[in-house]
């Protein structure tokens, strides 16, 4: 699934500063489910808002408002109305969800409350790990299942680094927390598998024209269109 | 800053700031390790320009290294613009790769963002786009000016630069050109030279939005020339060069004579009067001369067009 962070109140109080009808707007799709996005969460984000201007002796409107999913246009006729009365729309959607209100309600001022940050597995309950780069060329097929390109801080392709230590890469997480090497984690897994050939094998550099370093990437199912 | 009052004190800052009309030259590295192509440009220019650009990886292919070959023109006499371009390296080898450009001697550089991967001969390579062109001149700036890295570290020796941009007067879109020239000197640049000009209306209407906002006064503007070979190099520069406007009456006149000899010589004549029709126009400071793959073509223009002999400048 798609994740994402509120962002930090200040910067969204700069985002819609000197705005004095403002819509929370928030999506029941992925950001509900990680907790950050959702119309509850918009809820919380308009009633922070109202008590700030309140204090600060400043007459705003804040409304929220939740889309079942704001990536997609048919679901954004049904906020319409709401978007209409504000001055700025603050989306709690991800980033796809953002762009996708601005552009339905361009000229409208669009503004995230959100920094969308990955797309990420649930470890347990408020816990996210990034799973997948959307790199256009998995590889997990040879990789036991463990994406090399998100999991090695590297991207490696052949193995691991000198800087895998007890299963443990160089690099720790912001918190400073330890994390997994991947080229070990898939080094163990195709042990199990019995395929450990695979580790033997020299894969070539990587066609990244295929990632987001060939250009913003369009996606056209021809069968799947109405005639 | 130099002791003389220069920030680099390059023989192109030098002719600059001496308030002479400027000629700067593009050599291409080669595809291949052979030292003698890059030699052999820079014997063809020598005396002919006041420094010369070496390209980075042009249109995305790779070539002899822009470092390399500065050092390498430099050694043959004629002083180096070096390209660095933010497609191939992060932060911190631009950074290394400038320290390492300044010790061996390179004094200009050239801040570009660099043709996409797609256009070149490893589409599938990753572009590293760390950095993009205005954020990489300040970053030098900041390196020459406070002796600071981008991180902020202070270093004990500043590289001695003279930081150039280059802008395209006809992309799009038209009204923010002049603006993103001002972010640049902002920035930092201290020079600027422009993707090559056909239409020169359009140019001249770009310069007035220039001087409008004041920013010849503040920059070093050197308009970008391209001597065309034949009707093919027009066509192709109309048809397959994005960014590159080529009115169709400079089509129509290079196809009005014979391919070979006369068709560049009809290039030649068409460079010259560009240049000189160029350098009328209010704020231009000078030309830069591009002439891909055909360098021996330089010393005719520059001495047909009256700019020789080159300054030289204490």
């Amino acid at each position: 699934m798609i994740t994402a962070e509120r962002k930090p109140f200040d910067e969204i109080l700069e985002l819609v500063d000197g705005h004095n009808k403002i819509l929370v707007a928030g999506c029941d799709t992925c950001v509900a489910i990680c907790l950050t996005g959702g119309e509850k969460e918009a809820e919380i984000l308009a009633s922070e808002l109202r008590m700030k201007a309140q204090a600060d002796g400043r007459e705003v409107e804040v409304e929220h408002t939740a889309a079942i999913r704001q990536c997609e246009w048919e679901y954004l006729d049904m906020i319409a109305a709401k978007v209409d009365e504000a001055d700025v729309v603050l989306s709690m959607a991800c980033g796809i969800g953002i762009q996708s209100m601005a552009e339905k309600f361009a000229p409208k001022l669009v503004v995230p409350a959100v920094n969308t940050n990955m797309l990420g597995m649930p470890q347990e309950h408020a816990v996210w790990l990034e799973r997948c780069g959307a790199c256009g060329e998995c590889v997990i097929g040879e990789t036991a299942g463990i994406c090399p390109v998100v999991r090695c801080s590297k991207s490696l392709m052949n193995g691991p680094c000198g800087g895998s230590h007890d299963g443990k890469c160089e690099v720790t997480t912001p918190e400073k927390e330890d994390i997994d090497c991947a080229w070990h984690l898939i080094w163990e897994r195709l042990k199990a598998q019995g395929r450990e050939e695979l580790m033997h094998k020299i894969r070539p550099p990587k066609d990244w024209s295929k990632s987001s370093s060939g250009g913003p990437r369009k996606m056209v199912k021809e069968e799947a269109k109405p005639v | 800053m130099t002791d003389d009052g220069y920030k680099a004190g390059s023989n192109l800052e030098k002719v600059l700031a001496a308030g002479k009309f400027a000629v700067t030259g593009e050599c291409g590295p080669p595809k291949s390790a052979d030292g003698s192509v890059i030699e052999k440009k820079a014997q063809m220019l020598k005396g002919y320009v006041d420094a010369v650009n070496i390209t980075d990886n042009q249109t995305a292919v790779v070539r002899v290294s822009s470092m390399a070959s500065g050092v390498q023109v430099q050694q043959n006499g004629v002083e180096a613009i070096m390209q660095m371009t933010c497609r191939d390296r992060n932060r911190l080898a631009m950074q290394a790769d400038i320290l390492g450009a300044s010790v061996l001697g390179i004094k200009n550089v050239l801040c570009l963002t660099g043709d996409h991967m797609s256009f070149g001969n490893h589409p599938e390579a990753k572009g590293v786009h760390d950095l993009d062109a205005i954020n990489l001149i300040k970053m030098y700036k900041d390196m020459r000016d406070e002796k600071k890295f981008q991180c902020g570290e202070e270093m004990p020796v500043a590289p001695a630069l003279y930081i150039g941009c280059a802008e395209n007067p006809f992309a799009d879109p038209f009204e923010f050109r002049a603006l993103r020239l001002q972010k640049k000197i902002a920035a930092g640049a201290d020079f600027m030279q422009t993707q090559c000009i056909f239409n020169v209306p359009k140019f001249k209407e770009w310069m007035k939005e220039v001087r409008a906002l004041g920013l010849h006064q503040e920059i070093k503007i050197l308009a970008g020339i391209t001597p065309l070979k034949g009707v093919g190099a027009a066509k192709y520069m109309k048809n397959f060069v994005p960014g590159i406007d080529v009115p169709q009456e400079i089509v129509d006149r290079m196809a009005s004579v014979e391919k070979g000899p006369p068709a560049q010589a009809e290039g030649k004549k068409l460079a010259v009067e560009m240049i000189k029709e160029l350098a009328e126009v209010e704020g231009v400071a000078g030309v830069h001369i591009m002439a891909v793959e055909w360098e021996e073509a330089v010393p005719e223009i520059v001495e047909t067009a009256g700019l020789l002999p080159r300054p030289a400048v204490a």
